[in-house]
C-alpha cells in the first residue's frame, strides 16, 4: 500500500488505487479513520463517526468487489447530519434530536449507498442548518483545519472541515442560503449547491423548503462532478424534484475561450475584505488568461435579497420544526402538567437560540395581519432578484463573485451579532433565491486563509459551470495546507457549555450492513 | 314584531375512498389496528415530503364538476398551520385563496319546491389523525386519564364543500345536505358514511328582517353530527339570535356548541377560537396544473347524478314529482327500483311496492337499498303476481312479509300458505250467496238505492275468504246477486 496523505487525496485518484488494487476499501476507509483519531479531538467535525460501519461495510465492498462493482464503491464519505440515515442516529445538531433514529434514509445517501459509498459518519453542523459558522450546533463548535482558532463556516461546516482536515474523501452537505458554499470557501475546498431540485430533498431535514438543496464538497472539481453525477435526478417522493435536461459530465476543460463572466458590482460593494477582494481579482485576471472574457454587469435588486431571505428562510422555518413537539419522537420535556406545558417546555428546551429566533420571525412574517407586508413583499422581491438574473443571463454565460465577504473569522466573534452573521452570506443568498447552480472553488489565501470563488450559472448550467470551474482550479493551482494551528486570541464561546451537556453519540453502529440485514 | 329570516351557509368535509392516503401511499382502511398504516410521510418523520394523490385530485374533480363549478386550471396547496397532537406536521396541508375549483350550484328540493343554492368553492386537504381519550368514562379529553392518537386516518383525503349563505330554512339545511350525501354517494367517491364520520359538516347562520338583502352578522354551529341535529340545531338558534337582536343586542361572531341532549347551542371558549392559521404556500409542492381537457374528460364520463335521475324517472317511468324524488335520490334505491323495472314489473306498482312494503322494510331492518332477503328479483316478481291477479294486494303485503321471515320465493310462499287469488266464479258463488243471505238488511239499504253499501258486501266477501278473493270478481257477482 502507498502512503496516502488524506489532506491531499482525491476521490479521482483513490477510484483508480481501488480499481487497479494498488489499495482495498478496508485500507482506504482506514486512512480517514486514523486521521479521524489524530486531528478530530482538535477539529470536532463529526457528531458521529461510524466507526463500524466504515470498517465493516468496506471490508465486505472488498469481499464482494464482483458483485458491488460501481463507480464509487468503497470510496469514503461524510454525511451532514441533517439527512436521515436508517438506523443511524440524525440529530441536526439539535437537542430536541438528539436520539432520533431515522426509520428511512434520505434518497441523495440511499443513492451513494446503493453505489457501495463506505459512510464515515454524520457531521456537525448549525443546529437545524440555520447558521453560517457552525457554532450553533448544540453539541459542539467545528474548528477551521487552517486555523482553529477560527470557524469553518456554516452550516455545512463539519462535512467542510472534515474534508480539508482530511477526516473525508468527500462529503454530502445541504445549502439553504450558502451553507455548502461558504464553508467549502473558508475551508479549502470545492463545494456546489446544484440548481434547485436537481437533488432530492427528499430525507433532508428541512430547513426552508424553497430553498434547500443538497449537493457536495469535495477536494476537487473533478470530484464535485463526480459525485453529483451520483446524487442528480427526479425522485417521486419529492415533487420538487426534477431531471436535469442532460447528464452531468466528468469535466476536462483547461481553457475558458470565449466564456463570457459578468461580475456583479453589487456584489463587490459592500464589505468584501481587502485580501478577498486581491484573490478575486486575481483570479479574474486568470478567467482573461484562459481565453475568457470578463465584464462588469448588474443585479440592481442585491440589496433586498438578504432581508427577503431572513423574511422567507424564517417563514418556511417555523412551518417546518413545528413538527418537533415531543408527541411522536425527538425529546420531550419532562413530566409536563398538561398539552400546552409539553409543547412549551419540549420546544424550549428543545431547541436553541438561532432556531427559536428564526421561528420567532418567521411566525412573526406570516401572521395575519402582517403576511403581505412581509412574506408576500419578500416573494415579490424573490421575483426580482430572479428577474435580474434572468436579465444578466441574456449577456453573458457566469457570473463570478467572491463566495464569502471574509475568510475565516474567529470562534465567537460574531454569535453575539446575529446581523454580522447573516452577512457571511451576502453574495451566496441571491441564488438560493433564483435557484440557480453555483460553485465555490479555492482561489488562493488571505492572512493565511482560504479564499473562495464563486461562480454562478442559470438553471441547469451545472455542465457549464463544473467545466469553468476546471480549468480555473488548473490554473489556480490551490495547495491545500491546512496547518491545524491555533491563533488563539478570542475566548471559547457558548457553543463549548451546550457541548459539555450534550455529547455526540457514541460510535458503534454498523448503517449500511444494518440496512442490508432489514432488506 | 318584525318577522325574521334565517340565512344559512353549509361547509361539507368528504373523506374520499381513494385506495391510498391523500400525499402518502398508505392505505386508506377503517378499522384496523391502529397506526398499522402509516409511513414516514404520514407521521411527519424529519425530511419527509408530501406526493399528491392524482386519484384523490379526480374525485375532488368529480365532486367539483357534479356541483357545477369551474375547476382552475392552477391551484395550489397551502400550509394551515396549528398544533395539535392528531396533526403530525403542525400544519395541514389544504387549499386556501386557490383552491381546486369555485363558482357552482347545487339544486336541491324541498317537499315540491326546487331551490338553488350557490357553491362558493370544492378544495382537497388531508384528514387529521383520530383521538381516543381513554380511561375516565367522558370519551371525551375532558376527564379522561390520558388519549391516544391513530394515525392511520390522518392524511386521509379529504374535500371541502363551501356554500354560500343561500339556504332558506333549517329544513332546507338538512334536504340540501342530505341530497348533497346523495351526490357524493352517487358519484362513487366516498360512501359517506356517517357513523365513521366519512362525512362532517358545520353551518352558518345569521338572521335578518324577512324580505331583507342585508346579511346579519352569524355564528358557526358544529357537533351536528346527524342530519336531525343539523336542522335542531338551526331550529335553535333562530330564536336565540331574534331574541338577542330585538332585546337591542348584538350577535358575536362566534363557534357555537350544538348540545344533542339539551337541544341547545352554546358558545365554545373564544380563546379557543383565536386561531391565526399562518397560512402559506406549501413550498414541498409544485403548483398543481390541471390540464382542462382532462376535465372535460371527466365531465364527459360522470355517472348519472340524483336531479337528472329524479327528471328522468318522472318522464322515463311516468312517475309524480314526489315518487321520483323518493326512488331517484339515492342510488342504491333508484338501482333497486330500476331492476325491478327490468325485470317485468309495471312502472308505477313497482314505485309503489318500492316506496310502501320495501322501504319501510329496509327502515325497520336498518338496511341499504339492495340488500337483505327481498332483491329486487323477489320484489319483481311479486308484483307481477299481483298484477296478473294471482295474488290480491293485501295477500301480496302477506307475502311480502313472509318472503323476510322465510326467505323464500313469493311463488313458494303463495303455494306453500295457499294466498293464491281466487279468480274461480263457482269458488266464489257460496261466499257472495252466504254475505248476500246473512244481511238482509243491507240488501235492503242497496236495492234502496244506497249503492255505497256495495263496498261493505265486498269486505265480508274479502273476509270470508282470508283476503283471497278477485276483488274484480267478487264486485261482478255481488251486483249480479243484487240486482238480481
Amino acid at each position: 500500500m502507498t502512503a496516502l496523505d488524506p489532506l491531499r487525496l482525491t476521490a479521482r485518484v483513490a477510484k483508480r488505487l481501488l480499481v487497479d488494487g494498488e489499495i482495498s476499501s478496508a485500507e482506504l476507509a482506514k486512512v480517514y479513520l486514523d486521521q479521524i483519531a489524530a486531528v478530530e479531538p482538535r477539529v470536532r467535525a463529526y457528531i458521529l463517526v461510524t466507526y463500524d460501519n466504515a470498517a465493516k461495510y468496506s471490508t465486505k465492498v472488498d469481499r464482494e468487489m464482483q458483485a458491488m462493482r460501481g463507480p464509487l464503491a468503497g470510496l469514503p464519505i461524510a454525511i451532514k447530519d441533517n439527512m436521515v440515515t436508517e438506523g443511524v442516529t440524525t440529530t441536526c445538531a439539535s437537542r430536541i434530536l438528539h436520539d432520533y433514529m431515522p426509520v428511512y434514509t434520505a434518497t441523495a445517501v440511499r443513492q451513494v449507498w446503493d453505489d457501495h459509498v463506505v459512510m464515515l459518519g454524520k457531521t456537525n453542523l448549525d443546529e437545524f442548518a440555520m447558521g453560517s459558522s457552525t457554532e450553533n450546533s448544540s453539541y459542539q463548535t467545528t474548528r477551521n483545519p487552517w486555523d482553529l482558532a477560527t470557524v469553518p463556516g456554516g452550516s455545512s461546516g463539519g462535512s467542510a472541515a472534515a474534508v480539508a482536515a482530511g477526516e473525508a474523501l468527500w462529503a454530502l452537505g445541504s445549502d439553504t442560503g450558502g451553507s455548502i458554499r461558504q464553508p467549502a470557501a473558508l475551508c479549502g475546498i470545492v463545494g456546489m449547491k446544484p440548481t434547485y431540485g436537481a437533488v432530492s430533498r427528499y430525507g433532508l431535514v428541512a430547513f426552508a423548503s424553497s430553498l434547500d438543496q443538497i449537493g457536495p464538497l469535495t477536494r476537487s472539481v473533478y470530484d464535485c462532478a463526480l459525485l453529483l453525477q451520483h446524487i442528480v435526478g427526479q425522485d417521486p417522493n419529492d415533487a420538487t424534484s426534477v431531471a436535469l435536461p442532460e447528464p452531468v459530465t466528468l469535466p476536462d476543460a483547461e481553457r475558458l475561450d470565449g466564456l463570457r463572466v459578468g461580475i456583479p458590482a453589487e456584489y463587490l460593494a459592500a464589505g468584501i475584505e481587502p485580501g478577498v477582494r486581491a484573490r478575486f481579482d486575481e483570479t479574474i485576471a486568470r478567467v482573461e488568461e484562459l481565453g475568457g472574457t470578463c465584464t462588469q454587469i448588474s443585479l440592481p435588486h442585491t440589496e433586498y435579497a438578504l432581508p427577503a431571505y431572513y423574511i422567507i428562510a424564517p417563514a418556511e422555518a417555523s412551518a417546518n420544526l413545528a413538527r418537533f413537539d415531543g408527541v411522536r419522537y425527538g425529546y420531550r420535556c419532562a413530566d409536563p402538567v398538561d398539552l400546552l406545558d409539553m409543547y412549551e417546555r419540549t420546544r424550549g428546551e428543545g431547541f436553541g437560540p438561532e432556531v427559536k429566533r428564526r421561528i420567532m420571525i418567521g411566525t412573526y412574517a406570516l401572521s395575519a395581519g402582517y403576511y403581505d407586508a412581509y412574506y408576500g413583499r419578500a416573494q415579490k422581491v424573490r421575483t426580482l432578484v430572479r428577474r435580474d438574473f434572468e436579465r444578466a443571463f441574456a449577456d453573458v454565460d457566469l457570473i463570478a463573485s467572491p463566495t464569502s465577504p471574509s475568510v475565516a473569522f474567529k470562534a465567537g466573534s460574531r454569535t453575539a451579532d446575529p446581523l454580522s452573521m447573516y452577512m457571511c452570506d451576502i453574495c451566496t443568498i441571491p441564488v438560493n433565491l433564483a435557484g440557480l447552480p453555483a460553485i465555490s472553488i479555492p482561489c488562493g489565501l488571505s492572512d493565511g486563509l482560504p479564499v473562495g470563488f464563486q461562480l454562478i450559472g442559470p438553471a441547469f448550467s451545472e455542465n457549464r459551470i463544473l467545466q469553468a470551474a476546471h480549468a480555473l482550479e488548473g490554473a489556480i493551482g490551490f495547495e491545500p495546507a491546512p496547518t491545524f494551528c491555533d491563533s488563539g486570541a478570542v475566548a471559547p464561546d457558548g457553543g463549548g457549555e451546550a457541548a459539555a451537556e450534550w455529547s455526540p453519540q457514541p460510535g458503534g453502529l454498523c448503517a449500511q450492513a444494518w440496512k442490508e440485514a432489514q432488506e | 314584531m318584525s318577522a325574521w329570516e334565517p340565512v344559512i351557509g353549509l361547509e361539507m368535509h368528504v373523506e374520499l375512498d381513494t385506495r391510498t392516503k391523500m400525499f402518502c401511499a398508505c392505505e386508506v382502511t377503517k378499522g384496523d389496528e391502529p397506526n398499522t398504516h402509516t409511513c414516514p410521510k404520514c407521521l411527519a418523520h424529519p425530511g419527509a415530503l408530501p406526493v399528491v394523490n392524482q386519484r384523490a385530485v379526480e374525485d375532488a374533480a368529480r365532486i367539483a364538476l357534479a356541483l357545477n363549478c369551474s375547476v382552475r386550471p392552477r391551484n395550489i396547496f397551502h400550509r394551515k398551520n396549528y398544533f395539535y397532537p392528531d396533526l403530525p406536521k403542525a400544519y395541514q396541508i389544504s387549499q386556501y385563496d386557490e383552491p381546486l375549483a369555485v363558482d357552482g350550484w347545487f339544486e336541491y328540493w324541498v317537499g315540491d319546491e326546487k331551490l338553488r343554492c350557490r357553491i362558493n368553492r370544492v378544495h382537497m386537504e388531508e384528514d387529521a389523525a383520530k383521538l381516543v381519550h381513554a380511561g375516565g368514562d367522558t370519551g371525551r379529553i375532558a376527564g379522561s386519564d390520558f388519549s391516544m392518537v391513530d394515525f392511520n386516518r390522518g392524511g386521509t383525503p379529504l374535500i371541502e364543500i363551501v356554500s354560500e349563505p343561500d339556504i332558506p330554512s333549517p329544513e332546507a339545511a338538512r334536504e340540501f345536505l342530505q341530497q348533497l350525501r346523495n351526490l357524493v354517494v352517487e358519484l362513487g367517491v366516498s360512501e359517506c358514511n356517517m357513523e365513521e364520520g366519512q362525512i362532517r359538516w358545520d353551518a352558518n347562520i345569521s338572521v335578518r328582517p324577512e324580505g331583507s338583502t342585508e346579511l346579519g352578522t352569524r355564528t358557526e354551529l358544529k357537533n351536528m353530527n346527524s342530519f336531525r341535529y343539523l336542522q335542531q340545531a338551526l331550529e335553535a338558534e333562530i330564536p336565540r339570535q331574534v331574541e338577542i337582536i330585538e332585546a337591542g343586542g348584538r350577535i358575536d361572531l362566534e363557534t357555537l356548541h350544538f348540545d344533542p341532549d339539551t337541544g341547545t347551542t352554546t358558545p365554545l371558549r373564544s380563546k379557543e377560537e383565536a386561531h391565526d392559521y399562518r397560512y402559506f404556500p406549501e413550498p414541498d409542492l409544485v403548483p398543481l396544473v390541471i390540464d382542462p381537457a382532462w376535465v372535460e374528460e371527466l365531465r364527459a364520463t360522470q355517472p348519472e347524478l340524483p336531479a337528472a335521475r329524479v327528471e328522468r324517472f318522472t318522464s322515463q317511468y311516468g312517475l309524480s314529482r314526489a315518487d321520483a324524488l323518493v326512488l331517484g335520490s339515492s342510488h342504491a334505491l333508484a338501482a333497486f327500483y330500476e331492476e325491478v323495472v327490468a325485470l317485468g314489473a309495471g312502472a308505477k306498482p313497482a314505485a309503489n311496492w318500492t316506496m310502501g312494503e320495501y322501504l319501510a322494510h329496509l327502515n325497520a331492518a336498518g338496511l341499504e337499498a339492495g340488500h337483505g332477503h327481498v332483491t329486487a328479483e323477489r320484489l319483481a316478481k311479486l308484483v307481477k303476481l299481483v298484477a296478473d291477479d294471482t295474488v290480491s294486494t293485501s295477500s301480496g303485503k302477506d307475502v311480502f312479509a313472509k318472503m323476510i321471515a322465510e326467505r323464500a320465493e313469493p311463488e313458494e310462499i303463495v303455494e306453500k300458505h295457499g294466498l293464491g287469488q281466487i279468480s274461480d266464479t263457482s269458488e266464489l258463488k257460496a261466499p257472495v250467496a252466504r254475505v248476500v243471505a246473512d244481511n238482509p238488511a243491507q240488501v235492503e239499504q242497496y236495492r234502496g238505492g244506497k249503492q255505497q253499501v256495495l263496498g261493505f258486501f265486498v269486505g265480508q266477501v274479502m273476509k270470508a275468504t282470508g283476503g283471497r278473493a278477485n276483488p274484480r270478481l267478487v264486485n261482478e257477482l255481488l251486483r249480479k246477486a243484487l240486482d238480481g
